[in-house]
């Protein structure tokens, strides 16, 4: 019998229900086989990789549908194996019969991921790559596909490797120093490896940065709508989430807490907790900042509107909140409800030594944009955009944490002035740290690097 | 003539002697063929044994129960450690040996190992019987049986020297070169390629001028390379190195040689180390540099004859000359035979098992230059363990493999047949991932049970080991015990520019600051030197190394666990590897010559990427 991988492989790849069409894809040795045995009307097996033929797909002598299909030759294609893509009308009975068909002329049932999977193993992707498309399938708004799209093409391992890089250069280095000290080499000053460390770190950082972002784009923002009674919470969720679709969640009811709405603005996922306590009214009616509930709900948010009465509400009072989100170190956004009222001139005037306020008018459904637009730079920070490499992945996370912690040994021990093999091993261990991302494995680049740079040799 | 040997080793350098000594002192009965008797343990290039990586393996050589350790400390007119000012794993012994006393001990140790027989005699052909290597014929036409084969040919196999335009066959300067095996194992389905090597030309030391030269003098304290007995030099007056420069002028003289260099006309096909480069490949490749560093080295205690260690070449003699008299010092030098570039056989390693035995002709084992590999101490240990395995071979008992966390010599022979090598290989610290780990103070403890338990290291090495172990046990529970109070201890910590303490500490917390030692203190805190008086000194360095660098031990100790999980992994020897199809032709080539044991062997394959592991750990059910 042969190998695990010299079989094909067939599955529905669009998903499942309903749809103007159906993708089956079929990847391995016998994919031109087994679509030539269903597409009577055309010689597949030997037309050319990268084309399209039009044609009625056939089991046996019964006509299942017209269908397009796409032909890809190994190792041009997605899987680096032949790969064919049959185009199908999308009602679920004809994509279980060409899929039927497929496994009759002797392709087997694909296991979840095993397309991606042999593209993995066939060198077609790295580690990093492979975990952005399983990200990019689950995706659910354009931030997060485009993030995992940008992990696909090699964004994050593009911006490790670089890291890699320099830090092979830096231990060249310091291994120079180490097996040639008896020869006349030049060595860098340590200026320069602090310099080039201190950029190590900061990519480093900025990438863990990134995954904070990067898990709001994967996982969505928890927002907290704080306020005292009369504020007009209610009013402002409504507003955010048109109405209608509110109300769905409120018949639910059996775990009200738990409930959450979520809003899509701009790409990115907002959840809006505890939205049943502010649909109440009632028993738990939010008295003050102060009040536990309003503390639960700030601790779980990753981001808190508060949302006040500008008639109400005096700039003392404000500042003193503002003061207050800031020592618990809490991320806010002001909306300053009912500027209609007194004018948003002078709403502007009566809070103008407190930047930031969003003034608006929940009932009226002014400047709610103005408030979803701060809301997506709240979380943007108007630094990252989604262009850039985005970490989404938890393996990923815990790994460059423990490459940053190497970094940080490393510059604590050039500060100690401990000796180059110990430096080098902290540079060992975080090259080791970033290899467990990649799935690089890192021996020879020192010394080749050391040779190809150096004069060395009594 | 002749009875069936055990184990016939020939070569008689560094590995020979190595090969022979050990297969001979586990009970095989040995025959060591030599072209020349008189050229035993011979230093063909500098007089010197260990440096940076070496210096551990000629330790772990030592623990093992090899002898260069002994030979290098009984001949020695030189001993530095050097690197004393980096980290523990980074101090390497080195030694400048008398070159002639140094090839006479050799011969003197082997002649008093019981079961060495020596004959003189070119051997030119492997005796083949049932796929099995059976012995060698020799260029006087004895055929030798024996059960298995050692080949320590060195640079002597088709070996050709070149001098500027000039090129002879030969091994090395004024000896033959060796003919015949080469070709026969390469019928016999052997794949051959060509290095090369070089070394500098020696001058008589009586005319040079050492006042425009920088001394470089000998460590105080002789601590050698052997872990049983102490070095013949303690006490004795060493010898100096120099050091000089070449200069722009030097290297336009040289330059005017180029043209007939065999290197740049292209009569030398071999490929040279990088790391030890000829003068004119420095001067070639990096034309920007004002200057290149010479260390002068004696050749030994009487004679006038030194080495220039870095000025390797094959430029024509009168081309050398020429250069050499306008280095500093050297103005009026005579010299006693130029340097010369030698090519040589060698067989790409990735044909070996871990054993040392060649894959294609079971009972046969290569070690040293046959295997591409350059430097004694790189010979003298492959010789060591294809010694070793070459008697387990015999014996029918499973080979000695040591892993790269447990030796250097574990690194160097996984590197060797795991990826093979383009140029002359040598040891670098750097080469090895657990560097910390494999430290020339602790070979004794890494190795000796090894050895031991092989029948190498004798009871009483063992015992030593053992005795030692105890100590530092007990010294660490001390450290934790002695306590220093401020007062006792502050004036010192002032006079090293290291904080004071605020309120006692122990000593254990103490020698955890960079600044202190415990040598150190020994010498001058007189509550410290009372309680650990008549200890033993290298158990009490021993015990500070293991405390002060405790925490990067562990960190790389858990870096060889992380690592460990492939290692693990063994491949069937029976694995087919036609059948794993995903992997691309190049890996399963790869794979299929070398064979790897485990798959972290396999993932050491230059070509092999972590995508066609994954896919071998599939196959594998894993």
């Amino acid at each position: 019998m042969k190998g695990a991988w010299t079989d094909t492989i067939a599955a529905v790849a669009t998903a499942p229900g309903i749809a103007a069409i159906a993708v089956i894809r079929l990847s391995g040795a016998r994919s031109f086989d087994i679509i030539n045995d269903l597409f009577p009307s055309k010689d597949l097996k030997n037309a050319a990789s990268h084309t399209l033929h039009v044609g009625i797909l056939k089991s046996g002598n019964v006509a299942i549908d017209e269908v397009v299909v796409s032909l890809y030759r190994g190792p041009k294609s997605y899987t680096g194996e032949d790969v064919v893509e049959i185009s199908c009308h999308g009602s679920p009975y004809v994509q279980e019969q060409v899929l039927q068909a497929c496994i009759a002329a002797g392709a087997r049932h694909a296991k979840p991921g095993e397309f991606t999977q042999r593209a993995y193993l066939n060198g077609k992707m790295d580690l990093t790559q492979a975990e952005a498309v399983a990200d990019l399938i689950a995706s659910n708004t354009e931030a997060s596909r485009k993030a995992a799209l940008n992990n696909i093409r090699g964004g994050f391992s593009g911006k490790l490797k670089e890291l890699r890089d320099r830090l092979i250069s830096f231990s060249a280095l310091i291994e120079l120093e180490l097996d040639f000290s008896q020869e006349d080499v030049e060595f860098a000053d340590r200026k320069q490896l602090y310099q080039l460390l201190d950029e190590t770190k900061r990519t480093t950082e900025a990438l863990l940065e990134s995954y904070k972002l990067g898990n709001v784009i994967k996982n969505g923002v928890q927002v907290a709508i704080i306020g005292k009674p009369n504020a007009g919470k209610s009013t402002l969720l409504n507003a955010l989430l048109n109405d209608n679709r509110a109300i769905v969640s409120e018949i639910a009811g059996t775990t009200r807490d738990t409930i959450e709405e979520v809003l899509n603005i701009d790409g990115i996922l907002f959840r809006l907790i505890d939205t049943a306590g502010i649909r109440e009214h009632t028993s738990d009616v939010i008295e003050s900042i102060g009040v536990q509930r309003s503390i639960e709900k700030m601790n779980q948010a990753d981001l808190v509107i508060y949302l006040f009465d500008v008639n109400e509400m005096t700039e003392e009072e404000l500042r003193g909140i503002t003061e207050d989100f800031k020592s618990r170190d809490i991320r806010y956004v002001l909306a300053g409800n009912k500027a209609d009222i007194i004018g948003e001139d002078n709403a502007l005037e009566k809070f103008g030594s407190i930047p930031g306020i969003i003034f608006l008018s929940a009932k009226n459904n002014d400047h709610i944009d103005k408030l979803k637009k701060g809301l997506t730079e709240s979380v943007l920070s108007g630094e990252v955009n989604t262009e850039d490499v985005i970490i989404t992945n938890s393996r990923h996370y815990s790994a460059l944490l423990q490459v940053r912690q190497s970094v940080i040994d490393i510059s604590a021990g050039l500060d100690a002035k401990i000796p180059g093999d110990l430096i080098a091993l902290d540079i060992r261990r975080c090259l080791h740290f970033l290899g467990e991302i990649t799935g690089e494995v890192t021996n020879d680049d020192v010394l080749d690097y050391v040779f190809s740079k150096f004069c060395i040799g009594k | 003539m002749f009875p069936e040997y055990d184990v016939i080793v020939v070569g008689a350098g560094h590995a020979g002697s190595e090969a022979a000594a050990a297969a001979a002192n586990m009970g095989s009965r040995v025959l060591l063929i030599t072209m020349n008797l008189q050229t035993i343990g011979q230093m063909s290039c500098n007089p010197a044994m260990g440096g940076i990586a070496k210096g551990q393996i000629v330790r772990e050589i030592d623990a093992l129960g090899g002898y260069s350790g002994i030979v290098t400390d009984e001949t020695m007119i030189q001993f530095r450690m050097l690197n004393r000012s980096k980290g523990p794993a980074m101090w390497s012994p080195r030694a400048q040996s008398d070159r002639m006393l140094f090839a006479q001990k050799w011969r003197e140790m082997l002649e008093q190992t019981s079961n060495v027989d020596f004959y003189q005699d070119m051997v030119r052909e492997l005796i083949v019987k049932d796929g099995r290597c059976r012995g060698v014929k020799t260029g006087l036409g004895h055929e030798i049986l024996s059960k298995a084969v050692v080949l320590t040919n060195g640079t002597f196999l088709n070996g050709i020297i070149h001098i500027g335009e000039k090129n002879f066959g030969g091994g090395r300067m004024a000896e033959k070169a060796a003919t015949g095996i080469t070709e026969q194992l390469v019928s016999l389905g052997f794949e051959s390629d060509r290095l090369k090597t070089g070394t500098p030309p020696r001058i008589d030391g009586r005319s040079l001028d050492y006042s425009k030269m920088e001394e470089q003098p000998g460590d105080e304290e002789v601590t050698g390379f052997s872990y049983i007995g102490k070095p013949a030099l303690a006490g004795k007056k060493q010898r100096s190195c120099w050091i000089t420069y070449t200069d722009r002028s030097v290297h336009d003289t040289l330059k005017t040689g180029f043209e007939k260099s065999p290197m740049f006309a292209g009569r030398i096909d071999g490929i040279g180390p990088r790391y030890c480069p000829s003068i004119e490949d420095k001067i070639n490749r990096f034309a920007e540099r004002e200057r290149h560093q010479l260390f002068i080295e004696p050749e030994g205690w009487n004679t006038i004859e030194i080495y220039v260690n870095g000025f390797s070449t094959s430029l024509p003699e009168d081309v050398q000359y020429k250069a050499l008299t306008q280095v500093p010092g050297f103005e009026n030098c005579r010299m006693f035979r130029p340097g010369y570039a030698i090519e040589y056989d060698y067989f790409p390693p990735t044909q070996l098992k871990y054993s040392l035995e060649t894959r294609q002709l079971s009972g046969l084992f290569f070690a040293g230059q046959i295997n591409g590999t350059t430097g004694y101490e790189e010979a003298a240990c492959q010789g060591l363990m294809a010694g070793i395995n070459a008697h387990q071979y015999v014996t029918e008992r499973d080979p000695l493999i040591l892993k790269r966390s447990e030796a250097y010599i574990g690194v160097l022979i996984d590197d060797l047949i795991s990826k093979g090598t383009q140029e002359p290989y040598r040891m670098f610290t750097s080469r090895a991932e657990f560097r910390t780990l494999l430290r020339q103070d602790n070979a004794d403890l890494r190795l000796t049970s090894v050895s031991h338990s092989l029948g190498l290291a004798s009871d009483e090495r063992m015992a030593k080991v053992s005795a030692k172990q105890g100590t530092v046990a007990r010294l660490k529970l001390l450290f934790n015990e002695i306590t220093l109070q401020p007062e006792e201890i502050n004036n010192y910590l002032d006079s090293k520019g290291s904080a004071p303490l605020q309120q006692k500490q122990k000593l254990s917390q103490l020698i955890l600051r960079p600044e202190i030692s415990i040598e150190d203190l020994l010498r001058n805190v007189d509550s410290i030197k009372v309680q650990l008086d008549g200890v033993d000194n290298e158990a009490i360095q021993q015990t500070e190394i293991q405390l002060k660098y405790q925490v990067y031990i562990d960190k790389e100790k858990e870096l060889v666990t992380r690592m460990s999980s492939l290692e693990d992994l063994e491949i069937p020897g029976s694995f087919d590897y036609s059948k794993v199809q995903a992997i691309s032709n190049e890996a399963r080539e790869k794979l299929f010559t070398i064979k790897p044991r485990t798959l972290g062997q396999a993932s050491r394959i230059s070509g092999i990427n972590p995508s066609d592991v994954q896919i071998l750990m599939v196959y594998m059910g894993r």
